[in-house]
């Protein structure tokens, strides 16, 4: 389709709708956005049982299971019909391939079905576009946490430049793991979340233990965390040193004060004042009270969301969507695959100046 | 020396990530005071834990390099208690940054940047083969001091405060790593230059094959890993 076209027909009276299709993990999520407004965003979660993650294919088993239902909803929730939409949009990565192909084919399907144009989002823009849009916050230093990804992002000349992230495994995905291996009389539920349990474990956590800490300029590193806890942690629960509410709360302020201070430290060398949080961890608010107080020492002003943007949904993806629509930015049929690896700063973004 | 007299005629400068920067005068000589203050956000013990090992390692990465004939601030004064350190002020000095950012845009200064790059990378590698890590290098933290008898300008190292001595490549191969991140998202479309940096490196330091070869796969890690949610 005709990238001049597009631009005809969303022009300035007409309002632009985009229907979103996210699923790179173990959300499924369809949202719909119409200029800014989110007129409907269901979604459903995989969840294991304790003491497992999600594999791709299970992922993708639910996912089709599930993806006609969440469709169906977020129609008849918005109060549309397919040829209100204007656009497409679906995840094109980074994520799992098997649950990234499933939610690509029926976006690929819908698309041609009603004739629309499709959009492949960079996954972590979308939520980065979603925090900008709900909180109106202007040009922030972005910290990215979720399961797969950990980045201090900001924008200058068109990207979004990574100016800090992980050198091994995501915050999310450490809180997860910590979650499978701790041995306490139960196992952590990963209902609805490893790191949702951890948190209001942590609020009965009182004695600090010390951790890893490892951060190398903006980029930090949580691996050791991780096996360290595997090791001494085990024998100071056994011993009864500790308790386990104890381990969730020392974890919490270890890794989260290593994700303020890189945060502090990318804003300090952009010279930024606004920090928005973003991704599956940003809807901790232990996290956000620490961000806050960060700020306030520094006289910046802080941006969060809570679960409903925060986590993978439809609408982050429809709201990436729309900027690129409006901007002219088409995904062609024959380059719409996906890809488990996209960086953020592979993206341009053509909706900025 | 926390003493609050002191403080009052020292000049606030400049609120870093971690530390208040004041410009002061001890024992008569222009002095930058760096104080440690308490991160609010953090565990007290978590904080008092950094702030005193952070300040240590600072003082002892900088006589270290200084040593090794690198420049680096002058320690006047460390104190433990209020985690103060006093260094020389490096007068009529701008930062790296500052200095890429002004001339990238000219293209007669393009031997320059190379020169200046070139330079970057044989510092690194002598501060390397001393096995100090600096743990936080970025072009704002590099200093550019006229030297006036002899034409071309001095680079200085500041900011120690998450440096450590180590003789691991892998260490060696992470710290270009963040300054490679740093260097390229605060500096768009100076790969090539970079390049040069890390030529100029590698023909510099002794042990820079097993380092580079680090630096390739920490570099992998970042790219290449897959991302998910």
């Amino acid at each position: 389709m005709d990238v001049s076209y597009l631009r005809q027909q969303s022009g300035v009276a007409a309002m632009t709708v985009i229907i979103g299709f996210e699923g790179s993990a173990n959300k499924i999520g369809i949202g719909i956005i119409r200029d800014g407004e989110v007129l409907s965003n269901p979604r459903r979660t995989y969840i294991t049982p304790p003491g497992q993650g999600f594999m791709p294919s299970d992922t993708a088993r639910h996912h089709r299971a599930v993806i006609l239902t969440v469709l169906k909803e977020a129609l008849e929730e918005a109060g549309l019909k397919p040829a209100d939409i204007d656009g497409v949009a679906y995840t094109k990565g980074p994520g799992m391939g098997a649950p990234l192909v499933t939610v690509a084919l029926v976006a690929r399907t819908v698309a041609q079905l009603w004739g629309k144009p499709l959009l492949g989002v960079n996954h972590c823009v979308g939520h980065i576009e979603m925090g900008r849009l709900i909180t109106k916050a202007n040009n922030p230093t972005v910290l990215y946490v979720s399961g797969g990804n950990t980045q201090v992002i900001a924008y200058s000349e068109r990207r979004y430049r990574i100016f800090g992230e992980t050198i091994d495994i995501a915050v999310g995905n450490c809180l997860d793991r910590f979650a499978r291996v701790i041995k306490v009389k139960s196992k952590i539920s990963n209902d609805p979340s490893p790191g949702y349990n951890i948190e209001q474990m942590a609020k009965k956590g009182t004695q600090y233990v010390e951790l890893p800490y490892t951060v190398k300029g903006m980029d930090v590193s949580f691996s050791g965390i991780l096996s360290y806890i595997e090791e001494a942690a085990h024998k100071m629960l056994s011993s009864d040193q500790c308790t386990a509410e104890d381990l969730c709360f020392s974890l919490q302020e270890t890794v989260f004060s290593m994700l303020v201070e890189i945060t502090e430290r990318a804003m300090a060398h952009c010279g930024s004042q606004e920090v928005l949080i973003v991704g599956g961890v940003g809807c901790n608010l232990r996290l956000q009270e620490m961000m806050g107080v960060m700020c306030k020492e520094r006289g910046a002003k802080l941006f969060a969301t809570d679960e409903r943007f925060c986590i993978d949904n439809g609408a982050m993806i429809a709201q990436a969507g729309w900027e690129m629509f409006r901007s002219g930015q088409v995904t062609k049929l024959e380059d719409s695959w996906i890809t488990q690896r996209y960086r953020t700063d592979e993206v341009e973004v053509t909706w900025r100046d | 020396m926390a003493d609050p007299e002191f403080f009052r005629g020292a000049q606030l400068l400049k609120q870093g990530a971690e530390a208040r920067l004041y410009r002061a005068r001890f024992l008569g000589k222009p002095t930058i005071v760096k104080e440690r203050f308490p991160k609010c956000y953090r565990h007290p013990v978590l904080d008092e834990k950094l702030t005193h090992r952070r300040t240590v390692q600072e003082v002892r990465s900088i006589l270290r390099c200084r040593r090794a004939g690198i420049s680096a601030p002058v320690v006047y004064f460390v104190d433990y208690k209020s985690h103060c350190i006093f260094l020389e002020e490096i007068v009529g000095s701008s930062t790296v940054r500052d200095y890429i950012s002004s001339t990238q845009s000219k293209s007669c200064k393009e031997r320059e940047l190379e020169h200046l790059a070139e330079h970057i990378g044989q510092i690194l590698a002598k501060m390397h083969d001393e096995d100090v890590i600096h743990g936080d290098l970025t072009t704002s933290n590099m200093l550019l001091r006229c030297v006036l008898n002899v034409g071309e300008s001095e680079l200085i190292l500041i900011d120690f405060g998450l440096s450590y001595i180590s003789a691991l490549p892998e260490d060696k191969g992470v710290d270009l790593y963040v300054l490679e991140k740093a260097f390229l998202s605060t500096h768009p479309n100076t790969e090539e230059l970079f390049e040069k940096l890390l030529k100029s490196y590698a023909a510099s330091s002794k042990r820079s094959s097993a380092v580079i070869k680090k630096l390739d796969e920490v570099r992998l890690r970042g790219r290449k890993r897959s991302m998910v949610g």
